[in-house]
This record gives C-alpha cells, sequence and structure tokens, in this order.
C-alpha cells in the first residue's frame, strides 16, 4: 500500500501550525490547531476532518511541504467522514470509470498537451501558442483514461486515487512524450506533488500550462499586442500544489498587457469556486457557498475588473455564468493569451 | 391504375399519393420493435376537407385508414395493421392563431412539437407550452391521439389536459368541433359543455384530430436545472413528496441508467426551477433544497449534483445509438410515484436477463398524482437476435407493470390486449358502443383498441 | 440482390429516422432538408432515404427507377449532417453518395442523372456543348491566359457555358482586371471541377477530371486559384489534395473581401437598397464560410442587408446542389426548393437576392421569375453587385 511521505515530528515541532490558523474556513488559533494537528496524527476524530472544505489551501500554507491536506483527506477515508454525502460520493468515483474502448496511443517522442479529462475543451489549444505540441487525450469517449483521478481529494478516497494514478501515468508515459504540458492545474498538481509525497513513480517531466505560455508569448513577444484590460484572476483549489507555477500568473498579464486588479481574495487569500462545497453534508453547505460567491464576485466587482480569467474547467462551470451575469466577461487563460497574439479566442 | 388510388389523387394531388413500393416500404415500419406492417397506399393530406374527403372515401371502400403524425410512438401505433390508406398528416402544419393574451395558439395537427417551440420562442417568449420528451418532429395531434405528456406535467398534468379546443374528422368523415369552437366562439375553453370527446388517447381509433388549440402556459426567463442524487431507491417517492410539497418546480424527473457510469445504481432527481428573477430562483431553492431536503443532504443518503444547469432539450434519439444500432423502444407506464422502487428493480432485473444496459426514467405528473415511468431497451437494427431481444424484454414489462398495479401508456398491441383483458367488462363494453357508433365499418386505424 | 459492396454497411443501420434531419437550428419546421420539402413524403427525408438505401443493399427491396429519383433527389446540402445528434452524422450525405456509386457502376441512374455524366465525361461541361467554346464567356474582355500569374481564374462549367452565370463570371473578371488583380485563365484548357461527378457516384470520371485539372494547373505553375464557384472551390479544397493536387484555394468571395479591406476595390454606392444573402452550401455548410459575402455585402454604401430567417447554417438549400440545377429532380412544383427560398428572400423586403454560387444565381432567378416576383426581387451574384452590372 503507498504511504504518504509525512513527518509528524515537523508538525509537532510547528511553531505557527499555519496549516489551520490561515484556514479560510474555521476558525482556530494556535493552541486549537495545535490540539485538532495531533488529534489528525493520531488518527482520531477532529473536527478538522469535519469542517474541512476542501479547498487544497493548506497544502500551500504548510512551510515545511509535510502535505496536511493530503494527511487530512486520509483520515477522513480512514475514520469513514466523508465530506459529502454518500451518492455524491458514488457518482463521483464513478465519473471515472473508462468505458468507451481503450484509447490509441502512437510513440511521440516529443512534447505533448495532456488535455487530462477535458477532452471537450481541446478546441482551446489551437493556434500558434500550442504550435509543436502533440494533443493527447483529443477523444472525449477515451478521456478517463487520462483522469489525473485527484479530484477524489474533495471526496475523501485517496484509495480511488492511488488504485488508479499508476494505469493513468502508464497511459501517458505509453506516449513517450519527452515532456508533458499540462493543460489543467489538477494534473500538473497531481504528477508534481501528489504522486512524488506518496511515493508513486512519474516516469515523465510535467510542464504547466502556465509555464508553456508564458516561454511562448516570451518567442513571439514582438507580435504582442497590449490588451488593457483590468482582470481578475479566479485561482482553482489545484494551483495550491503548484504555488511555483502560480506566479506565472503575474508574469503572463505583465506580458500580454493586462492589469491584474488588487484584490482581498487574492493569492493566499483565494476563494473556492464553491463547486464542492455547494454538495457537502455540513449544514447549510449550499448557502455558505452561494456566500462565498457572492462575496467573491463583489470582491472582483470592487477591484474594478472586466475580464475573470479561468483556467479550471470547474471553476468556470460553477462560475463563469456568475461573473457574466454581473457584467464580468469570463474568459480562458489561454484565450486571453490567443487575444494578446491576435488570435481569436476559441 | 384502381380507383383508391385515382380517388386518393384526386382529392391530395397526384403528388401526394403513392402507392410505389419505396413509399409503402418506408410507411410500412416505425422505428420500434414491431414488425413492417404494409399500407396500401400513403397519402399526405394538406386540408381538413381533404382528410374528410379520404375518409368518405375509404368508407364507400370498406379500406382501413391509419393516421401518422411524426411517428414518434415508437410502439407501431400508427402502422397499418390491416393494410389500407397510410395518411401522413405532417403537411397539415400552419399555426391558425396565436392569443398571447389568452394563453393559447391553434394549430393544425401535423405541426410538430419543434415548429411550436420556435414559434413562441420569437413570437411570443414569455409563453411556452408542454414539450414531450420525444424528438422535436412529434407532432401535436399525434401527442394528444396517445395522451401525452411534457416538461410540464408536473405544474398542469397529461398534454391532453392541456387542450381548449378540437376538430376532429368522424371515422364517417363529417367534421366536428369540441369546445368553445363548437359554439363559433374563440378557442378558449373546452369546458363546461357535456363531454363528448371520445378521441384523446385512442390512437386515431375513433378519428383523426386536425386542429387544435393548445394551452399555453408562462414561460419564466430563467430557466435552470438542478440535480439530486440518491443511492437508495426506496427513497426516491418521499423525497418527490418533499419537492411536489413546495410546489415550486417546473419539472421533476428521476433518471436511472447503467451507462454512462456515473449514473449507474444512482437515481438523478432533475428539478427545473424557473423565474423571471435571480431572486426568485433563490427563493425557490431554499425551500426546496435547505427546507425539504435538507434531512437527507445532512443524513448523507442524498446530495446535490448540480446546480443551475441550463435547460437543454433532450435528445432522446441518442438512445438508439447507444448500441450502435439504430433503435430503441420503451414501454411507458403510468405509475404511482410509491411505485418507482419497485419498477427501478424491475427494470434493472429484465434488462440484465435481455442483455441490455438498463434505462428507465420517472417524470413527475401533477402534485406528484401519477408519474411516468418508463424501461428503455436499445437494439441493434442490424441484429435480430437484439431486437428480439428488446421485443420480449418490452413484453415481459408490460406484464411487470400490470402486475404492479400500473397502467400502461400508448400500449402497442400487445399491452393493448393485456389491458382489455383485466379491464371492467362493463367498461370495456362502453368503449366497444363508442368504436361500433362512430366507426360502424371499422375503418379507423383497425386492430388498436379492438375489444374482441 | 444484395448489394454488399455498399462501403457502409457497418453504420447505415444506426439511422433512427427521428427527423432531426429536416430541422433548420431553431426547429422552425421539417422543411429544411430540400428533397423533404418538395415530396413530403418520408422516402424523401435523409433518415427515410437512408432506411430505403439500407433495404436496397442488404436486399430486402429491389432497385426501381423511383428508388433512384429518390437517391438522386437529394441535392447533397448537409443540413441533415447539421442537425443529426448522433455520431455518425458527418457520414450521412456520404451514405447517400456511395448509394450512387453501386447505382453509377451497375448503370442505374435516373435518365438525367446519365446525360449530365455523359455530357461532363465528352464534353467537360454537363450541358453537352462543345469543349472549343468553353473560353467563350471572356469574348471582348481581354482575360489574359495564365502564365504563371499570382492567381488562377477559375471559372468553372456555369460560368463558362451558361448564359446567366457567364454574367457573373465575367463581372468577376471585371472586377480582378479593375483591382488590379494579376491572374489569368486557363480558356480551353479548363475542364469541369468534378464535384457534382463525385457526389452523383461517378468516382472514376471525377477522379479523372480532378487529375486532368491539376495536372494543367500544375504544368501552367499555378499556386494560388480563384473559384467563380462554391462547388469547385469545395473540390479544389477538399478533394483535389487527395489525388496530389495543393493549391491555395479561394472562392472568390475571399478574395473580393480582402481585396475591399485593403481598399483595392472601392464598393459602388447604392440607394435605399435591401439586400438579403442566401449561402451557397458549398460555402458555408460544406467549407464553413459565412463572413466573407456578408463583409462585402456590408461595404455597399447605401445597402442594408436583411437576413432571412433561415440563414448560415440553417439557410434552405436552392435544391441545385448534386446537379439537381441540370437534372431538376426536385423542380415542378410550389414546394420545390428555390420557390421556397425566393419566397423566404422575399419576405425580408429584399429589393435584391444576393448570391455567390452560379448554380444558386440560376436556380434562384428562374424561381423569382416563377413566383412572379421579378419586378420586386433581382437575383444577383454578389460579383455582378459588386462590379455595378
Amino acid at each position: 500500500m503507498l504511504q504518504l511521505d509525512f513527518d509528524q515530528n515537523i508538525c509537532l515541532a510547528c511553531e505557527t501550525r499555519d496549516c489551520l490558523t490561515k484556514c479560510q474556513y474555521m476558525d482556530l488559533d494556535e493552541k486549537q490547531a495545535g490540539e485538532e494537528i495531533q488529534k489528525i496524527i493520531n488518527g482520531e476524530e477532529s473536527r478538522v476532518l469535519h469542517d474541512c472544505r476542501t479547498c487544497y489551501a493548506c497544502e500551500e500554507y504548510c512551510p515545511a511541504g509535510n502535505h496536511p491536506f493530503y494527511l487530512i483527506v486520509s483520515r477522513q477515508e480512514e475514520l469513514g467522514i466523508d465530506p459529502l454525502p454518500a451518492p455524491i460520493v458514488k457518482q463521483g468515483v464513478q465519473v471515472g470509470i473508462p468505458f468507451r474502448g481503450e484509447p490509441e496511443i502512437e510513440e511521440i517522442n516529443g512534447p505533448v498537451l495532456n488535455m487530462g479529462v477535458f477532452s471537450p475543451l481541446s478546441s482551446l489549444a489551437r493556434g500558434r501558442l500550442f504550435e509543436g505540441l502533440t494533443l493527447i487525450s483529443t477523444d472525449s469517449r477515451k478521456m478517463h483514461h487520462f483522469f489525473c483521478q485527484l479530484m477524489y481529494l474533495h471526496f475523501a478516497r485517496i484509495s480511488v486515487i492511488n488504485h488508479r494514478l499508476p494505469g493513468v501515468i502508464e497511459t501517458i508515459d505509453s506516449y513517450k512524450p519527452t515532456e508533458v504540458v499540462h493543460f489543467h492545474d489538477e494534473c500538473y498538481g497531481t504528477y508534481t506533488s501528489y504522486a512524488p509525497a506518496f511515493g508513486i513513480e512519474v516516469p515523465f517531466r510535467s510542464i504547466h500550462l502556465f509555464e508553456h505560455l508564458y516561454n511562448r508569448l516570451s518567442e513571439l513577444k514582438s507580435e504582442i499586442q497590449p490588451l488593457n484590460y483590468r482582470v481578475a484572476y479566479q485561482r482553482p483549489c489545484s494551483s495550491r500544489l503548484s504555488p511555483d507555477a502560480h506566479g506565472f500568473v503575474d508574469k503572463i498579464f505583465e506580458m500580454v498587457g493586462v492589469d491584474h486588479v488588487l484584490r482581498k481574495y487574492e493569492d493566499e487569500n483565494a476563494l473556492c469556486c464553491g463547486s464542492t462545497i455547494i454538495s457537502q453534508k455540513k449544514d447549510g453547505s449550499r448557502r455558505s457557498c452561494l456566500d462565498q460567491q457572492k462575496k467573491n464576485i463583489e470582491d472582483m466587482k470592487q477591484a474594478g475588473a472586466q475580464l475573470c480569467i479561468f483556467n479550471c474547467p470547474a471553476c468556470m462551470q460553477t462560475m463563469g455564468k456568475q461573473v457574466a451575469e454581473h457584467g464580468i466577461m469570463p474568459i480562458w487563460m489561454s484565450d486571453l493569451c490567443r487575444m494578446a497574439i491576435r488570435e481569436l479566442p476559441a | 391504375m384502381d380507383s383508391i388510388y385515382r380517388a386518393l389523387a384526386e382529392i391530395v394531388g397526384e403528388e401526394y399519393v403513392s402507392d410505389r413500393k419505396e413509399e409503402l416500404f418506408t410507411y410500412s415500419k416505425d422505428l420500434g420493435t414491431s414488425e413492417p406492417q404494409w399500407p396500401d397506399y400513403v397519402a399526405a393530406p394538406k386540408t381538413t376537407q381533404e382528410v374528410s374527403s379520404i375518409i368518405k372515401m375509404a368508407n364507400e371502400h370498406k379500406v382501413a385508414v391509419v393516421p401518422l403524425g411524426g411517428g414518434m410512438s415508437l410502439a407501431g401505433l400508427a402502422l397499418p395493421l390491416k393494410g389500407g390508406i397510410e395518411l401522413d398528416l405532417k403537411r397539415m402544419d400552419r399555426i391558425l392563431e396565436l392569443n398571447e393574451k389568452g394563453r393559447y395558439m391553434i394549430a393544425e395537427a401535423g405541426v410538430s412539437h419543434g415548429k411550436i417551440t420556435s414559434c413562441l420562442h420569437k413570437n411570443a417568449p414569455h409563453l411556452m407550452h408542454s414539450e414531450p420528451g420525444a424528438p422535436p418532429a412529434a407532432t401535436i395531434g399525434g401527442n394528444l391521439a396517445i395522451h401525452g405528456q411534457g416538461d410540464l406535467a408536473h405544474p398542469y398534468g397529461f398534454n391532453s389536459d392541456m387542450i381548449n379546443g378540437m376538430e376532429v374528422v368522424l371515422p364517417t368523415g363529417e367534421i366536428c368541433r369540441f369546445g368553445s369552437c363548437a359554439l363559433g366562439n374563440d378557442w378558449y375553453t373546452m369546458h363546461p359543455l357535456p363531454d363528448v370527446n371520445l378521441f384523446l388517447g385512442w390512437s386515431g381509433s375513433t378519428g383523426i384530430i386536425t386542429k387544435v388549440s393548445l394551452r399555453l402556459f408562462p414561460c419564466k426567463k430563467i430557466r435552470e436545472q438542478d440535480v439530486f442524487v440518491v443511492e437508495d431507491e426506496e427513497l426516491v417517492p418521499e423525497i418527490l413528496y418533499e419537492i411536489t410539497h413546495t410546489g415550486l418546480a417546473e419539472d421533476i424527473v428521476v433518471v436511472s441508467q447503467e451507462i454512462p457510469p456515473p449514473f449507474n445504481r444512482l437515481h438523478y432527481i432533475l428539478i427545473n426551477v424557473t423565474g423571471d428573477f435571480r431572486e426568485e430562483l433563490e427563493f425557490k431553492r431554499q425551500f426546496i433544497f435547505d427546507y425539504r431536503l435538507s434531512k437527507y443532504i445532512r443524513e448523507g443518503t442524498g446530495g446535490i449534483g448540480a446546480a443551475g444547469q441550463d435547460i437543454e432539450r433532450p435528445v432522446v434519439s441518442k438512445t438508439s445509438d447507444w448500441r450502435k444500432g439504430g433503435g430503441f423502444e420503451y414501454v411507458g407506464s403510468i405509475v404511482p410515484v410509491s411505485a418507482y422502487p419497485e419498477c427501478y428493480r424491475r427494470g434493472v432485473e429484465i434488462s440484465a436477463r435481455h442483455g441490455i444496459p438498463y434505462t428507465v426514467l420517472g417524470r413527475v405528473i401533477g402534485a406528484g398524482h401519477g408519474m411516468m415511468f418508463s424501461f428503455t431497451y436499445a437494439f441493434n437494427r442490424a441484429d435480430e437476435d437484439t431486437v428480439s431481444h428488446a421485443r420480449q424484454a418490452l413484453h415481459e414489462t408490460d406484464e411487470v407493470v400490470l402486475e404492479l398495479g400500473g397502467t400502461l401508456w400508448k400500449p402497442a398491441v400487445f399491452g393493448q390486449k393485456l389491458l382489455m383483458d383485466r379491464m371492467d367488462p362493463n367498461t370495456l363494453q362502453i368503449m366497444k358502443k363508442v368504436k361500433d357508433m362512430m366507426d360502424p365499418n371499422g375503418i379507423m386505424n383497425p386492430g388498436n383498441w379492438e375489444v374482441a | 440482390m444484395a448489394q454488399t459492396q455498399y462501403q457502409y454497411m457497418d453504420i447505415i443501420h444506426r439511422c433512427f429516422r427521428c427527423g432531426y434531419c429536416k430541422f433548420p437550428l431553431d426547429w422552425q419546421d421539417v422543411d429544411n432538408c430540400p428533397s423533404y420539402a418538395r415530396y413530403r413524403m418520408e422516402s424523401y427525408s435523409n433518415g427515410g432515404r437512408l432506411w430505403l438505401i439500407r433495404a436496397w443493399v442488404t436486399g430486402e427491396i429491389d432497385w426501381s427507377p423511383h428508388l433512384a429519383d429518390i437517391v438522386y433527389s437529394c441535392a447533397s446540402c448537409k443540413n441533415c449532417e447539421e442537425k443529426c445528434p448522433l455520431s455518425f452524422s458527418d457520414e450521412i450525405v456520404n451514405m447517400v453518395t456511395a448509394a450512387r456509386n453501386i447505382m453509377v457502376d451497375q448503370g442505374l441512374v435516373p435518365q438525367p442523372v446519365k446525360k449530365f455524366l455523359e455530357n461532363v465525361q465528352l464534353h467537360g461541361n454537363p450541358y453537352g456543348l462543345s469543349a472549343k467554346k468553353r473560353s467563350g464567356w471572356m469574348e471582348g474582355l481581354s482575360v489574359e491566359k495564365f502564365v504563371g500569374q499570382e492567381f488562377l481564374y477559375f471559372a468553372g462549367s456555369e460560368g463558362s457555358f451558361d448564359t446567366r452565370a457567364q454574367s457573373a463570371a465575367r463581372a468577376l473578371a471585371r472586377i480582378l482586371q479593375k483591382a488590379g488583380v494579376s491572374f489569368g485563365v486557363l480558356g480551353n484548357d479548363e475542364t469541369d471541377d468534378g464535384n457534382e461527378a463525385e457526389l452523383l457516384g461517378e468516382d472514376g470520371l471525377a477522379e479523372m477530371l480532378a487529375e486532368k485539372n491539376i495536372s494543367r494547373f500544375k504544368q501552367a505553375g499555378a499556386k494560388k486559384i480563384i473559384t467563380l464557384s462554391p462547388h469547385a472551390y469545395n473540390a479544389f479544397k477538399n478533394t483535389y489534395p487527395k489525388h496530389g493536387g495543393d493549391f491555395e484555394v479561394y472562392h472568390y468571395t475571399q478574395v473580393l473581401a480582402e481585396l475591399i479591406r485593403e481598399g483595392r476595390i472601392k464598393a459602388p454606392e447604392l440607394e435605399n437598397t435591401t439586400i438579403t444573402f442566401h449561402d451557397p452550401c458549398f460555402l458555408g455548410r460544406w467549407n464553413n464560410e459565412y463572413n466573407s459575402p456578408r463583409k462585402i455585402l456590408k461595404s455597399l454604401g447605401g445597402a442594408n442587408l436583411a437576413e432571412m430567417e433561415r440563414s448560415r447554417k440553417s439557410a434552405l438549400c436552392c435544391g441545385g446542389g448534386s446537379g439537381n440545377y441540370y437534372t431538376d429532380l426536385l423542380g415542378g412544383s410550389p414546394d420545390s426548393p428555390a420557390r421556397i427560398r425566393v419566397r423566404q428572400a422575399s419576405a425580408t423586403g429584399a429589393d435584391i437576392l444576393a448570391v455567390a454560387c452560379p448554380n444558386c444565381l440560376t436556380m434562384l432567378e428562374d424561381a423569382v421569375k416563377v413566383e412572379g416576383l421579378e419586378s420586386e426581387m433581382a437575383v444577383r451574384d454578389i460579383c455582378e453587385i459588386l462590379s455595378g452590372a
């Protein structure tokens, strides 16, 4: 069985308890946080296991990279504390079951773009920014073979991820990629954070979409015409697994000539889109999700954003229509970059 | 050239009648598992008067007449079981009046539901009609002749409860009107005249519906679908009771199917929530989810599977391609909502026995007064074995529905017989008297609803 | 007798005959399939047609002249492919064409189709006119022979021989000359593009024509081609590459739209004129080009572009595709698609019904005459409007 690379001594010696004291959804002081951490380490019931909104943020807050979120989810599963109702868990687990045959695999021996489970969005990956990359997982009937499975962190199902992930890695690796650009943050997080944390070997090199876009824009710099919009960015939960890649957001914005508006809910304080919170068992989850979305969008409006930039399809699906109804245009990061080099958005 | 062909050509014009093999072949088949039944002629009339002339002529020749709308019943109800003239009514395609303030529309029976939706969208976007789950080529006349239901079944009942008047050509050729239009008034109500409307649900065996006044209902600006998911089928009836108590949903449908996997052994309760303002929707959602359904969420037995999805027209045709084979047929039953769990279990069982991935669906009719529960069986038209399995599964399902106290909706001849076998003899006799009285020569869609 | 050589045996049974194929995108009515609109019998919808083809190729029914008429009455307009919700939808027209392949092989095609194909075979055009007269359309225009200019202008069979379409071919030549575009024509060395021959199921002929044209294009050193007809545009763009003919192909509306943008053509001023545009199937649904013609029309001073209720992907075909402009299997009725279409155009209040295809031009102009709309609405090819003709 796969073991989480977690060192309890690091936590016990921790002075800040950032993982819980910084949590936006639980109000814990350092002392309370220490107590709850101890319980979690011991494998005992803790209010944290019940109240966690599964936003991934503590993975980023932990200064020692000791994987507090992966530990919380592991304990939720061990103790049978599901954040979501049982039918939603079953539905979620079944989503990832491939049922329409095996993908046809060709050896690429070059860089690839992995759409993961978002084949229907392949049209976003067009134009000069994606030249030279071979798209894999473009057939929506076969996309579940490329599903990184990390979504099950919201479902307290570490076991499902660990059971399925090696097969997914094998599928991607069978293309013999020299490097894999991941369209979705979640895939990148899986292969660069989650898999190493559980000792799962990843034979290919992963590149975050933002890093790729930034590099391509740098190559096409002479053709960039500043877009001059004021933009907000909806940071997805999985971005917490790759804070290094998050740095590219501002670099890209600068490159394409947009003004990243100053917001309260930004970077470390970013708010979750709510797509999982809405269904959680905890009383009042639906309303609290709506309140949070309202807070988030009001913040964008107050900051004067004209566009809201998305990269995560779940965030886009949950909040895209809502931001549009508030007069802010939802737009994909890849489309924003394409517009800067005078390509039409997908 | 024979005299019937000549007479038809005279009535509808040479172009719209055929006794050629290609047309006869085409009209000998419907989309389901029924064996082909060949007509002798196909004619496509344009007007009520033409329909009337055809019926009169058919009486003289004692030849059968079978009316056909969109041909979407799937159960062979418009196949000419005893040959004769197949009447394709789709050229009767005019929308004659849209009375916005009176909230009704008068249309010829061959108008498709797609055309009605499109017309309202363009000319009266704040009005809607109850659109059936069938492909948009389904016609309003055909849908009434089989007591169809649509996406307004929860607030307003069967589609056949949503008419304000009808024009019908009787089996002897007379043209009759029913409702306020029979007095020469506007077509605004069916009641309160004595009820002699003997055409709904008869599959055209008592006459041909040629014009209809269709009730229209408020269409809210924002229309969204939420999904509540449960695993235990026993919970479905009580959850539907909770939702219908609020009276705030527009349409409530429960779906469970083996493929794709996320739907397998789960029950997706699709709840259409609509409003002219965001606040109106949220108000409704608070009642439904935070008040009536919170218990299930807290217990972890039910959960919100999706919220605020756009409502899209269902594409049932895709069902036909599940086995890459161009076909499916279903038993539609009308059952009490409480029968959902057992219907589901039996549907799963029958499907497994015939090697067909199970697909069931229930739509709430009225305030939970009933449910249309469908058991769908896909087949591969090129593989006779799968067709015969589907046919057998349909027959077994007919029997199960009756065993569970359900009523078959738009049954094929096999199901009609099962129903009539267990029908109160007095009821059966009045059906027979009605049929004999109205259709003395037995020419109207013979073989359907025939009391022995 | 079963036709076991039929290419689509593995999918043809998958059509459910649900009738989506009859509608435009917004569900206005079931009459957006030109042959179903014309005959209103299920056998003439594409669902009915596929079921009949399957019955024929499996041996369930025998061939008959009526069956051939039904199979050949499909105008290959692809409306069905736009609407069909099933995954094989992009093969529907191919499934019909494959049945025609067999009919051609066995000499079982309707008489006018036979004539069409014979004429193309013998004379390089469907009208059966002498190939030596192909360049007659440009008399007095001082159009140069192609000798390596930037563009090769391909007038096509309609533009070369049909008297009405010749006017469009001439108008286009004049505009190109006026704009100073470097172009030439092959004259009598040009032959039919083969688009219709392929759709009518005569693969061998289509291939021969393609090879002939390709070799002449190559011999002459052509790299960029402008076509008058969207049908030729389709053949050159989508079929010729399979025969080794890789050229930069433009429909003329694409070139003119660009010339207008560059200011090399000045669009004429019209006086308070309402124009409606009929999308040709081989530009629109076949090649997804909906904007260039509109850009041109919008550049006309004094003109107001009024869209028909069914436009772009929902445009009703004029009924001329798949050689029907010649074979006329959809003609002869108030329900002929061309007549329905001009009534739809007239409903916009248009003074001009603009087209961008020589087949649509002749089909719709004839229909305007039959419908008695001549005094209200003129049918003009966009290049005619632009040249002030």
